[in-house]
């Protein structure tokens, strides 16, 4: 160092009883530490890039498209744009002004000459039918019409192609349907519909799905999990504590499910289930049951349960091993010298040890087989349906995207209500999950 | 299943570029049912079109809906040029804007000369979408089972004259139709009766009777499957599937026409299909009187023209008539439904709705 | 000896039936002895010790503890204390809590509890660490505490399995003389494992010396280093200075002994295993060294060079080429008319016969 340096490192050293620190070259050390770091942070950041970039076009834009899509319905207003701004301010007494039915008709016939996706007739036909079921050829029929109504009064002349038009639950619905934003789908999901009056009202009993469906999947998603900590827990504590060939030979057994096909293993339970499959056959083989009395253990509940469980049951051993194996053997050895009996050395030093692989075994499996889809669709049947294959018949079948939404957005958020349940019990920081 | 759709789609994708690039080779991609189905029209459509004109054609498989045209369509990325799709779909996704119009006085006329809107079935042309067959949901039974079968629609829902279980599609459409035909209901009553409350309610309760012997199936291949396993003693399925199993594989079954609920499938072209003028080349091509009756040669379904009709022959090498076996046959309609696609697409929302409760109850 | 507290009979001990880890294992101890255990690793020291606490049953042979066999009885049921490799303290309980469980296990009263707990933690001077969990104290704290817990119920038998294996060495040595202090205080018996062996020369009454599983010589620590009866544990405690040899003539305990590089020297005969003709190690340890002795003042003197001279402050570590071992160390006082020595120098070495062992012969 010269002796420059020296004097000017001496003048930062007696600058340090007065003020900030300064570094040689009379640049506070603050900054100047902040300066040398910046590019190691910049680095650092730079490696996340590509998985903060997947994440944000793969899991937060359509989480939050999800989201959005759930409150959002533009169809009204794209297909009936005038009727929609003209509506919007009716007081919802009887019927809708003459004015009002004007801007309708003309809309109509507008709209019934637009092929552009999303402004049909159709569309708003769809939309409606949602509210008010069998409306929709209303609407489809109305609108190859309504280009002949060319002068008032346009409130007679619509009763006049059909009497349903004479209805004040269906302009309150359409007011409501003509808004872009709505709960309507929210209410749908949870079993809920608006009345003639526009009051919320729960839908009739026969008509009632997604919340029986709901608690069914947490019940049976509880159920599932339960099952797979009881299978889990004593292999896990065989592999960890086995010599390391035959465990490795068992992990193999046990990740094998996991290298082999989802719609494979399925396929395989429904071989072994079905009422001519394997283990009925040898039941009636060994004569535990008579051939006509042959036990239905797949397209139903035991079904589900039954394949979800195996299917699952990795997510669970995996964890509890990891958790296992950094508990040495003297701890129970300590314990068992210390007076202790197998059972009350198990009790309460061994499994107080494994609760932050069981923590995060039964959050693992209780989270993917709540959202399960593909095993349940396969061998459900009728009675093991859960709300995941719901939300896949909006999505892909009825195309109600918006009730897909809402029911996703609601499935989410009783994900997040355990969690944070879990983290109020457990502690996230505990969890461990390999 | 994802992912081998993408992996195909992407080949699709690659191929359709490269075969762009190349030469100016033309390609097309056809969507339909798969299995048997798609083995006829790949002969009786596909081959004679590619070697008439040289155009690649490459056949996809779905499973019906109108899901992935909306996808395609709204994307802006429309990849399947021409689709085959059940009649309320068909409906529905012109009336939503999904659909290219289609003009039907540039159909080719009948084989006699007729013109081609007075050549097709009644109700089998629409704006967006041409019918090319009639299909039909019958019940079906092993023979080598049951010696002393079922005949009627009632028969498949007493369970206590033919124990056993019984497959059933899963959804409202049919069975619904099917349970009150079953509770005595006339055929062409039957959607009056459905359009009201008390009907709905007398149709659940017929199914009630047999719910707990129901196995559901989804997929068309899974019927016939099901009554070769064992699996069921009677099941619904497409005449087609059954028939093909029977003539094919030799498979005892037997079909029950009566109370069958008849469909159309129809050809529709996406809305913004890449090879636009090609799907409405092949379109013409494979719904002229000559390519229909041929299909009919390799399954059981019925021509949508009437000029067909009297070209329908002989199973594919074999000595079975296939005539007997339409579902349009006269013997076979005696007692039979035509799926009403308005009913359907009004409330089918709602009853699928009621009907999911109700089987999850 | 009819009084041993603890006793192991003809014990063998075979994991895999081929190799036998134990092999007809023969040891008393008496109650209140501190016994060590010492030896490399694989020589059959722990497994001893985990037959006597129960967790390894014996392939053949009996235990004994108090003059009754255990063979058949469970760990839980023999009142033995441990401390193990790496503490073993229960992660997910607190310090008071882990020495409580003890104590709960044989549900005493609450208040009996609360108070052998704080006697306990006071014993080894953690008296106000109770409520801290054994992750927030140092690793001699957490020592402290499995020497504790292993005390806190009482037992009269303690067994430590290497419990400052994982200890730097100057706590280790502060360590050593604590449970020296705590066995002397309390007069408990004591049954020690490790393989250091200052660790046992510190704090043992006896030491058992493993190897290959056979206890090679059972003695005091003085009677160890100053007479090991053979080559392993001459080699094993302590710094050793080995030649080798050819024995050319027997007189009484003492022998005549050739040296293979040359020379002959007289020693000791140990065990009578020295006969004419047959080869022998000498073994000497390297303070018993003379440089230049004054003539008479050693039975035997030989020449050697110096190869190298490490300056230790008290000593000179001299390592010299003798009789062909260029291993050869002497300790050199640094004592005030000691003349100084160079590398290379040609010197005299000598020893009294007595203070060079002739045992058994150990490959060259």
């Amino acid at each position: 160092m010269s002796d420059a340096a020296m004097g000017m490192n001496q003048a930062a050293n007696s600058g340090a009883s007065s003020g900030p620190l300064i570094a040689a070259d009379g640049i506070p050390l603050k900054q100047k530490l902040a300066k040398t770091t910046r590019r190691m942070k910049i680095q650092a950041f730079m490696l996340t890039v590509p998985l903060v970039l997947f994440l944000l076009v793969s899991f937060v834009l359509p989480i939050g498209q999800m989201l959005y899509r759930s409150v959002h319905n533009p169809t009204g207003s794209n297909v009936m744009p005038n009727f929609a701004v003209a509506i919007k301010d009716w007081d919802g007494q009887g019927l809708p002004s003459e004015e009002i039915f004007e801007v309708f008709v003309k809309d109509m016939t507008a709209a019934k000459k637009n092929r552009e996706v999303g402004k049909t007739i159709g569309n708003l036909a769809t939309r409606v039918n949602y509210e008010i079921p069998g409306s929709r050829s209303l609407f489809t029929k109305t609108a190859r019409k309504t280009k002949n109504i060319t002068e008032g009064p346009y409130k007679e002349a619509l009763f006049a192609i059909d009497k349903r038009w004479d209805s004040p639950q269906l302009w309150l619905t359409l007011q409501r349907v003509t808004n872009d934003y709505t709960i309507a789908f929210y209410l749908a999901a949870t079993d809920r519909k608006f009345d003639e009056k526009g009051n919320i009202v729960l839908a009739d009993e026969l008509y009632q799905i997604y919340l029986p469906i709901l608690w069914k999947t947490i019940w049976l998603s509880a159920l599932i999990t339960g099952l797979c900590f009881i299978i889990a827990y004593p292999v896990a504590y065989l592999l960890s504590t086995l010599p390391l060939r035959t465990s490795n030979l068992l992990m193999i057994l046990v990740l094998l499910p996991f290298w082999t096909s989802l719609l494979v293993r399925t396929s395989a339970w429904i071989a072994m289930l079905q009422t001519e499959g394997i283990i009925n056959n040898v039941f009636v083989y060994l004569g535990f049951i008579s051939d006509e009395n042959r036990i239905q253990m797949i397209y139903n509940m035991t079904g589900t349960v039954i394949s979800m469980v195996h299917i699952l049951l990795p997510f669970m051993i995996l964890p509890l091993y990891s958790v296992m194996k950094t508990i040495p053997p003297s701890y129970m050895r300590a314990a068992r010298s210390m007076g202790a009996s197998g059972t009350y050395a198990f009790t309460k030093v061994y499994f107080p040890q494994t609760i932050p692989g069981i923590a995060a075994g039964t959050l693992l499996v209780f989270i993917l087989a709540i959202g399960y889809y593909i095993t349940p669709a396969l061998v459900g049947g009728s009675d093991g349906l859960l709300i995941s294959n719901l939300i896949a018949d909006h999505i892909k079948k009825t195309l109600n995207w918006s009730l897909g939404a809402a029911l996703g957005t609601i499935l989410l958020v009783v994900v997040l209500i355990f969690y944070w349940l879990y983290n109020k019990l457990v502690g996230v920081d505990n969890l461990k999950f390999g | 299943m994802k992912l081998t759709k993408l992996l195909a789609s992407t080949a699709i994708g690659a191929a359709v570029a490269f075969g762009a690039s190349a030469a100016s080779a033309k390609e097309l991609t056809v969507v339909s049912w798969g299995g048997a189905y798609t083995k006829s029209q790949v002969e009786a459509y596909h081959k004679p079109y590619i070697a008439k004109t040289g155009v690649k054609i490459k056949s996809e498989d779905y499973n019906g809906g109108i899901a992935e045209i909306k996808a395609q369509v709204e994307a802006g990325n429309v990849t399947w040029d021409i689709v085959d799709v059940e009649l309320s779909d068909a409906i529905r996704a012109c009336d939503e804007g999904l659909l290219e119009t289609i003009d039907h006085s540039a159909l080719p006329a009948g084989a006699d000369g007729t013109p081609a809107k007075d050549d097709f079935l009644a109700g089998t042309l629409y704006d967006c979408a041409v019918a090319n067959i009639v299909w039909s949901t019958i019940f079906a039974y092993d023979s080598s089972k049951m010696a002393n079968g079922p005949k009627t629609m009632a028969d498949f829902f007493d369970v206590a004259k033919f124990p056993g279980k019984r497959g059933l599609r899963k959804g409202a459409k049919v069975n619904l139709e099917f349970a009150l035909i079953a509770d005595g209901v006339a055929a062409k009553d039957v959607y009056g009766v459905l359009a009201t409350p008390e009907g709905v309610d007398r149709a659940f309760k017929k199914l009630d009777t047999i719910k707990k012997d129901v196995v559901w199936w989804e997929a068309g291949a899974q019927p016939p499957q099901m009554l070769a396993d064992g699996e069921v003693a009677m099941t619904t399925a497409y005449n087609g599937r059954i028939f093909n199993a029977v003539a094919g594989e030799g498979k005892p079954f037997e079909i029950v026409w009566d109370g069958q609920v008849w469909d159309l499938d129809l050809w529709v072209i996406p809305k913004g299909a890449k090879n636009k003028d090609t799907a409405m080349d092949f379109l013409k091509f494979s719904t002229a009187t000559e390519q229909l009756a041929k299909q009919a040669s390799y399954i059981s379904y019925g021509p949508a023209r009437k000029s067909s009709a009297p070209l329908v022959g002989k199973y594919d090498g074999k000595d079975i008539d296939m005539g007997p076996q339409m579902p349009t046959n006269p013997a076979n309609l005696a007692n039979a439904v035509q799926n009403n696609f308005e009913f359907w697409a009004d409330n089918a929302d709602q009853l699928n709705e009621r009907f999911n409760a109700w089987l999850a109850k | 000896m009819e009084d041993a507290f603890v006793r192991f009979d003809k014990v063998q001990k075979s994991y895999d039936g081929e190799i036998l880890v134990v092999k007809d294992l023969n040891l008393d101890i008496p109650k209140g002895e501190f016994l060590t255990m010492l030896g490399p690793s694989g020589s059959g020291k722990t497994t001893s010790l985990m037959m006597l606490a129960g967790f390894e049953p014996a392939t053949h042979g009996d235990i004994y503890l108090g003059g009754e066999s255990i063979n058949n009885v469970p760990p839980n049921k023999r009142g033995i204390g441990m401390v193990f490799q790496n503490y073993a303290l229960f992660p997910h309980m607190t310090v008071a809590e882990n020495l409580a469980f003890p104590l709960k296990v044989r549900k005493l009263g609450a208040a009996d509890i609360e108070a052998k707990v704080q006697r306990a933690l006071d014993m080894v001077e953690l008296g106000q660490m109770g409520g801290r969990r054994p992750a927030q104290l140092s690793g001699g704290q957490q020592q402290r505490v499995a020497v504790a817990r292993a005390l806190v119920f009482d037992p009269s038998l303690i067994l430590m399995d290497e419990p400052l294996g994982a200890l730097d060495k100057q706590l280790r040595e502060q360590m050593q003389y604590e449970i020296k202090h705590i066995h002397e205080n309390l007069g408990v018996t004591v049954v020690y494992v490790t393989h250091d062996q200052s660790e046992a020369l510190t704090m043992s009454d006896r030491i058992a010396v493993f190897n290959d599983g056979v206890i090679q010589q059972l003695s005091t620590p003085d009677d160890l280093y100053e007479r090991p009866q053979n080559s392993f544990v001459a080699q094993f405690i302590g710094e050793n200075n080995r030649l080798h040899g050819k024995v050319a003539g027997v007189s009484g305990d003492e022998c005549k002994v050739e040296l293979d590089g040359g020379g002959e020297v007289v020693a000791k005969t140990v065990n009578n295993t020295a006969s004419v003709g047959e080869r022998t190690t000498l073994s000497l340890r390297p303070e018993r060294v003379e440089i230049e002795p004054k003539k008479g003042q050693t039975d035997n003197t030989v020449t050697g060079e110096i190869k190298e001279l490490i300056y230790l402050g008290d000593h000179i570590r001299t390592r010299m080429e003798v009789a062909g071992n260029d291993e050869f160390i002497v300790k050199v006082p640094n004592s005030a008319g000691n003349k100084p020595l160079a590398e290379g120098a040609q010197v005299k070495v000598g020893w009294k016969a007595e203070d060079c062992r002739a045992l058994d012969p150990m490959a060259v």
